[in-house]
This record gives structure tokens, sequence and C-alpha cells, in this order.
């Protein structure tokens, strides 16, 4: 159990190539740290730097208030569950847990308690004997889980650990590791590209793009309240609308020159982009006596019923709208919606892509 | 490719049968010719069924007959060859393993310099380079001796290759793994690469054991003494020039007894071999 510190951190390859931007992170003790960008947005860069397996290029970390810049994996007091789980493929599910503690030269009657209490844990039991090859996907994962827990170590890494199974036991096994992560309290660092998982599982939010944290916060907040352009598009799954405006005569319009209604909007500025999220668009009433802040006229393009809910897309002028709709729909392609959204729910962002 | 129409069978099998034909009636005949009398071998056509003189060849062989020809007796050749081939193999895999090891895991200075410089000797076989070699072995006073036998023929760039080849498709995640569960480079190498690699250890064990085996040119430069050669050497040394004075029927029992160690080397490795040859444990 430890706090996780990351002051300043760079990365830059011996190319010349930056993949971490001046990082900087305090993970509360025990919580759980969702990392999640694009592939190639550094999350996992900085989380091989916190796991020692990648040379810190300026900055610090400090791992319950210890620097460990200059220390070597093994020496951090982390354990690591990689994407492709990494397990040993000789060595039997017993060995594989085993093998760290040997390293560490633990007396055997302890390592043996240990990897018993994890294997009932994690429901490995009868697979003890078991090669890693002789494993389903979900069974390999808890082995990896498994060569995690039984050192207790201070903080958990996960990079990707989700990634190579099938929907269904993704979305177990989430619930799993969740669990597990409370249960024993210890730090995580979780890295994913699926804003799913990041969302359910984290305490903190870190999205991450092109090398710079863009937001941190707790997974609601960051939902609620985008910080930048990028965030918003980023997570939600659709993504949020988001609309071109200019500011028009006395009140905003989309760039391609469709009028808002509605109360309308004013805007300080030449050029800004809304960004409204689907499930905030709801059908307006034809007089405006609705209230909404701001309506549009839409041609229904595609309908996507999901079952319990239903995606409308449709053109606002030029511009493409997605809207949620709950329960089966009953509208057809070609035909002409009225949908708005109140003020509280408009997202607005500057050219530099930061929130107004 | 799967077809089980009979005809492509007979085919197959004819193809398999005529292949083996070829490569086993050479053997088979050697067998046939240590089995008659020196009489009936100087006298040919040569019959194809085995003689009545089996247990009496086999026997002046075992006991003197070689001893009286070559001078040394044919237990010191099967030890001298066995000693070789082992320590031909052994030290192959050795060297190769760790020099693979220390080019795909650790990054150093010049790295791929050293990896070309062991990948260029591939060009330069034992053949080429035989004159100054023997001059080292001269000056190191290591003529007859195990050590000038085997020392030069050791180092191996197709081994330290194949090693390579084997070890870049060990998944990087695997050694971080390995570092984060506090396995230094000797552990990791030990621990988990060693293991891995027993199935491509066994089949160059194999090759490698047949390759030293074999071996004719160098062991015929390095050794003078009788006692030091190995049996294919002594092999040479039993055909004499003058036909009528070479005993054809215990030459034909020496060559019979070279090939057994080996044939026995890949019988009992013939798992593993094949297992190393078209599979990679992971």
């Amino acid at each position: 159990m430890a706090t996780v510190d990351l002051k300043d951190i760079r990365k830059i390859y011996p190319g010349g190539f930056e993949a971490v931007k001046k990082v900087d992170l305090a993970i509360k003790d025990g919580a759980l740290c969702v990392l999640v960008g694009p592939s190639g947005c550094g999350k996992s860069t900085l989380l091989r730097m916190i796991a020692g397996l990648e040379t810190i290029t300026e900055g610090e970390i400090l791992i319950d208030g210890r620097e460990v810049n200059e220390l070597g994996p093994a020496e951090r007091d982390i354990a690591m569950v990689f994407q492709n789980y990494a397990l040993y493929p000789h060595m039997s599910v017993y060995d594989n847990m085993a093998y760290g503690l040997r390293n560490r030269r633990m007396a055997k009657p302890e390592i043996d308690k240990r990897v018993r209490e994890a294997a009932a844990t994690l429901e490995l039991d009868h697979l003890l004997t078991r090669r890693p090859r002789e494993l389903s996907g979900g069974q390999r994962q808890r082995v990896a889980m498994g060569r995690a827990i039984v050192r207790s170590p201070k903080v958990f890494l996960f990079d990707e650990p989700l990634s190579n199974l099938d929907a269904k036991l993704r979305g177990q096994m989430r619930v799993e590791i969740k669990n597990l992560q409370r249960s024993l309290g210890v730090t995580s660092v979780y890295v994913t590209h699926d804003q799913l998982e990041a969302m359910t599982l984290a305490d903190v939010l870190v999205v991450m793009n092109a090398g710079n944290v863009e937001q941190i916060g707790a997974p609601l907040d960051i939902y609620e309240k985008p910080a930048t352009l990028f965030v918003a598009s980023f997570i939600g799954a659709p993504p949020m609308n988001l609309l071109p405006l200019k500011r028009g005569e006395g009140r905003a319009a989309l760039a391609d020159g469709t009028e808002i209604g509605g109360k309308g909007l004013s805007l300080s500025r030449e050029a800004a982009t809304l960004g409204i999220r689907p499930e905030n668009l709801v059908l307006a009433a034809a007089d405006g006596a609705d209230g909404l802040d701001a309506t549009f006229d839409i041609v229904v393009r595609a309908i996507e019923p999901v079952g319990a809910e239903s995606f409308v897309y449709g053109d606002a002028g030029k511009t493409r709208l997605v809207v949620r709709v709950a329960g089966k729909t009953i509208v057809e392609p070609g035909a002409h919606m009225r949908i708005g959204a109140s003020a509280a729910d408009l997202h607005i962002f500057d050219e530099a892509g930061k929130r107004i | 490719m799967i077809d089980n129409r009979p005809s492509r069978r007979i085919i197959a099998h004819a193809v398999l049968i005529f292949g083996v034909l070829i490569v086993a009636f050479p053997i088979y005949y050697t067998f046939v010719a240590s089995t008659h009398s020196l009489q009936t071998i100087l006298r040919p056509p040569l019959p194809l069924i085995p003689g009545s003189h089996f247990l009496e060849n086999y026997t002046t062989a075992l006991f003197g007959g070689i001893d009286r020809i070559g001078g040394v007796g044919v237990d010191r050749l099967l030890w001298n060859s066995t000693v070789v081939a082992v320590l031909i193999a052994v030290g192959k895999i050795f060297i190769s393993i760790l020099s693979a090891y220390a080019v795909v895991f650790f990054r150093f200075p010049f790295r791929m310099t050293f990896f070309w410089l062991i990948f260029i000797t591939l060009m330069l076989p034992v053949e080429v380079r035989i004159l100054p070699t023997y001059k080292v072995m001269v000056d190191f006073g290591l003529i007859d001796t195990y050590a000038g036998l085997t020392l030069p023929l050791m180092a191996s760039a197709t081994a330290t290759l194949l090693f390579r080849q084997f070890f870049m498709t060990i998944p990087g995640e695997l050694v971080e793994a390995a570092r984060v569960d506090g396995a230094g480079p000797w552990r990791f190498f030990w621990d988990i690469l060693l293991p891995l690699s027993k199935t491509n250890i066994a089949a160059l064990f194999v090759i490698q054991f047949i390759y030293g085996w074999t071996q004719y040119l160098w062991p015929l430069l390095v050794t003078n003494r009788n006692d030091m050669g190995t049996i294919v050497i002594a092999l040479r040394k039993m055909i004499s020039f003058a036909d009528a004075d070479t005993e054809w029927h215990l030459v034909m029992v020496t060559c019979i007894l070279a090939i057994l160690p080996p044939i026995l080397v890949v019988v009992l490795m013939q798992r593993w071999f094949v297992r190393g040859l078209v599979e990679t444990e992971k």
C-alpha cells in the first residue's frame, strides 16, 4: 500500500521522439488510477517507467514517498500484469506464481501458503499443476493476476490486461479486477485504450493524448465536464456531437450557415466548437415552449436500434448529429425532427480545443 | 495437400521406398560385406545376402584384428570418436547459446558488429582457415590432444544464428515479467531461456554430434599418433593402396561399428530432435 507520485516526467527516446511530455500525477494510497488514450499517446510508456522497465529522461517517480528512478523493477516492490499475460510457458501454474517469491528467497512454507491463498481467491486451485498452454484465456489472465497478488506489492501495474479476451469475458474480468483491487486495497495503475473499461474501473481517470495529460479527474466529472475537445471526443460512446460554430449576426450559428433555434447562443469569439452528448439531445416542441437553449432541425439519415435505446443519425444542414433515444423509435430515414438541448448540457470549446 | 486417393498413396509410398532404398542400400551392402570372408569379397560379384562369417569377422575385429592393422584397438578408436563428437557438440552448443544470449538480450557497444563478425565466419569453413589454425595448434602444442581435435571446430556461427533466431521469438513481455519477478540475467538464462531452448538444444546436439563424428580432414591433420585417431581416420588408414593387402572384411566390420553410435544418438534423441526442428515450446 502506497502512494505513487509522478513529478514532471518526460520520456524522450534515443531517436528524439518525445513519448511523454511533462506528466504530473499524484495517486492516492489504495486508488485505482486508469490511464486512457489512443495508441501511441504515451500511456504504456508512462506505466513502464513506473515499473522500471523504461528509463526516465526527466522528472521523478516516487513510490510510497521514496524516489525509485534508479531502482530496477524488482526493487520497486511493484507487480505487473501484462497484455499477453507473459506466463512462463514451461512452468506449472503453481511455479509461475511462486517464481517471483523464490527469487526473493522466501521460505518454502510461506510461498506455498501465499500461492494457495491467491489460487483460492482466483479459483485456480484445481489448475495448479497445469501448464499455461492448457489454460483458457481467462484462466491465463487469472494466473497473471495471481502472480501479481502473491507478491503483495505496494503497487499493481496493469498493461491492457483484458485486451486479449472476448467481450463477455472482458466484462466479467473487469468486475473481478475491480473487486479484487478494492478488497486488497493496493494502489494500482491501469492502462487501457478502451474508454468503457476506463470509465467503469477508475477512481481517478487520466486521459492522455500525444504524450500530454489532457485531463485528470473522477470518471463522471470528466464525462460531464471534458476539459478539452480531445477528451470530449474520446470519452463516451457514441462520441459527443461536435459542431463547428461561427459568431453569426447577433447569435451563433453552425459554421455551415445552419441556424440554431431555441433561445440561441451568443459567441464572444469568431469561431468555436459546440459539443452535445447524444443522450442530452431531446425532441423539441415545434412552438419553442420547451425552454431549450439550442435546437436543430434535422433530417434523419439512419437509425441504429440497440434494444434498450436507439441512435438516430441525422443532418442539421450539412452537420452530422447523433441523438440517443430511449427504447424503440418509429422514425424513418428521411423524416424531419426538431431536437435540442439545454444550456447545462452544452460544451463549448475554443479554437485551441480548450473548454470555455 | 491431404488427399487419400489410393493412386496418390501408392505413388507417395513408391517415392518414399525408393528414397529409403537409395540411402539404405549401401549400408546394407556394407553389412553384407562384413559377414563374408576376405576371399569372397575379393572375388566379385559380392552376394546380396549376408554370408556365414558374421561371428568370425566381428570377433576377429573386436579382439585384436583392427589392433593388428591399425596399431590401436577398436575400443580406443570408438572412445576417441565419442569424446571428440561429444566435446564438439557440447562445446558448440555452450558457446553459441551464450553468444546468442548476449547478442539478443543485451545492449552493448558494437553489438551488431560482433554479431556480423560471428556471422561472416559462416563464409570461412574449416578448409579455408585450415593452415593458420594448424599453425596455432602447433604453437600451442595441441597436436595429438583432444583439445586440438575439438577446439577449432567448436566456434559455430550456424548454431549461434539458430539460437539467435529462436531467442528473437521470445516475447519481450516474458523478459520483462522475469525482471519484475526479480530474475537477474543469469537467473533468466538458467530458469527460463534454457528450459525453453531444450528442444533446440537436443536437435543441435544430434546434428553436431554427427558433424563431429564424421570429421575427417581436421583429425587427419592434427593427429599423428594412432592412439589419438578417430575411427574415421583409422578406417582410412586400414585401407592400403595395394588392394590385396587390405583386409576388406575387417574394414567393413569397422564401418558398421563406426555408424552404430551416431545411429544410437539419433534413435535415442529422435523424439526431441523432431520436436526441435518442427516446433518451439511456447
